[in-house]
């Protein structure tokens, strides 16, 4: 082989660095409109999951109309109207970004881990029979190593939990990664959040809980070898159902069912 | 070059296999072929990346530096997987979510890099490109026979669709556990390895 010169390793790697990520970028460009429409295709799915309305061989978006989504101001829980904020232009995390919409959360307050917190939360509100039913609620929080994104649904009583489902997130596959898992997702449904005083009570025990009778409603048996992460949905759920959270808005709502009802 | 065309396709699917002679590769072996679909995807998807990395290569290889052939290689290769793995993401979600990580852990798998570093850095660009091929169809091989087996008997099921009804679906096949945990791809491949070097005894090696 012919000797090389000293320069030569300079610029082929330069003029391969500028070839590979005009490609990178090109694909990344060139696809992100499918990849976005992918991905609120699975966030619907995935809130039909949680609310136990999906059916595998329908078409999602036909599904999904019989969910009303809205966005509700977190700090009063009042309903914002659709001519102020419209829902489909709504990024909610986007708009963690935003200081307009958005604030920083003090380290006390900060149990899930988010740093910043949006003012505004889209809310999904399934009828039947133009009752409330259900309410399913966005969450995410921090987990060994990773926020973890999913929904809430919770039942028409407005404290016990009617599913769960995360759509992204990025722990231990098989370890943490099994908060994905249906066969344990199925055991959050019934759990209370709220005791009767109105406080969070949930927690992810370690092992299997041995709670029995009415403290077993709020206990959620822990998965093995992922207790951090386990600790990490804890925190989430005492985050986001507390008064930074949906707690305002979950007692508005109650009080609105009672006078409606 | 005594190898002929056909011998660089076929050569590597049972006669000189890069998961059962050269066992490189196992570590995404293991941990996609718990079913056949996601191992049929991840056969194609590797296949993609060796044959059009190696190509790649072929076709610059009379400019790449000596010092940093290694380092242009795994450019190469990581934006060839870049592509595929955006590709995925915008066609086929679904599948991209259940194969998450480990499409992007093609970059590491030791084939793409091994037949870039062997083959196609010494050889014409058709060659490599049949070469790159013949690989990802021989890792293909073993992935989807693992995974017949892993799936067959761990979950009654071929493609999802249902073969042997499961005792939990009220049918008589009690589930085989193990071979739903990746562990127990080692096993199988070991079979196959034992299999393969029994027909075929040149592949054994000297003691």
């Amino acid at each position: 082989m012919a000797k090389e010169s000293f320069f030569k390793p300079f610029y082929s790697v330069l003029v391969l660095a500028f070839v590979c990520s005009f490609l990178v970028s090109l694909a990344s460009v060139g696809l992100r409109p499918r990849q976005e429409a992918n991905r609120t295709l699975d966030r619907k799915k995935n809130i039909l999951l949680a609310a136990g309305l999906f059916q595998q061989d329908k078409d999602i978006n036909t599904l999904f109309s019989v969910i009303e989504s809205r966005i509700i101001n977190l700090a009063t829980g009042e309903f914002v109207p659709e001519t102020e904020m419209s829902v489909q232009d709504f990024d909610q995390l986007a708009s963690t970004n935003d200081k307009k919409l958005s604030r920083s959360l003090s380290k006390d307050e900060d149990t899930a881990g988010l740093r910043r917190l949006e003012k505004y939360s889209l809310v999904y509100l399934v009828t039947d029979n133009s009752r409330l039913s259900q309410v399913v609620l966005p969450v995410r929080g921090k987990g060994l190593w990773s926020t973890m994104y999913g929904y809430v649904a919770l039942d028409s009583d407005l404290r016990s939990i009617k599913g769960l489902a995360f759509y992204e997130h990025g722990e231990t596959p098989g370890l943490g990664g099994e908060i994905e898992n249906p066969t344990w997702l199925a055991g959050w449904h019934g759990k209370k959040i709220f005791d009767d005083q109105g406080n969070m009570a949930l927690k992810v025990v370690k092992g299997r809980s041995k709670a029995k009778g009415e403290a077993a409603s709020y206990e959620i048996d822990g998965l093995s070898g992922a207790t951090l992460t386990g600790n990490g949905v804890e925190l989430l759920f005492h985050f986001w159902f507390d008064k930074q959270g949906f707690k305002p808005f979950l007692d508005r709502l109650a009080q609105e069912e009672r006078t409606n009802g | 070059m005594a190898e002929t065309k056909r011998d660089l396709l076929l050569r590597p699917i049972l006669n000189r296999n890069p998961i059962a002679l050269l066992v490189l590769g196992i570590c995404s072996a293991l941990a996609v072929t718990g079913k056949m679909s996601t191992a049929f995807v991840m056969s194609i998807c590797v296949t993609v990346v060796v044959a059009f990395s190696s190509l790649t290569i072929s076709l610059v290889r009379h400019h790449i530096p000596n010092s940093v052939r290694i380092g242009i290689q795994i450019t190469v290769i990581a934006t060839m997987v870049i592509m595929v793995d955006q590709i995925l993401k915008a066609f086929y979600y679904d599948l991209s979510k259940q194969l998450s990580i480990y499409v992007g852990l093609i970059i590491t798998n030791c084939i793409v890099m091994g037949r870039a570093e062997g083959f196609a850095m010494n050889n014409t660009p058709k060659a490599s490109f049949i070469d790159g091929l013949g690989n990802g169809l021989g890792y293909g091989f073993i992935l989807m026979a693992v995974a017949f087996f892993r799936e067959l008997l761990g979950s009654g099921s071929l493609f999802g669709f249902e073969i042997l009804k499961l005792t939990s679906n009220g049918g008589w096949y009690v589930r085989n556990g193990l071979l739903l945990l990746p562990a127990s791809a080692f096993f199988l491949i070991a079979l196959i390895i034992w299999l393969l070097r029994t027909l075929d005894p040149d592949q054994q090696e000297n003691n």
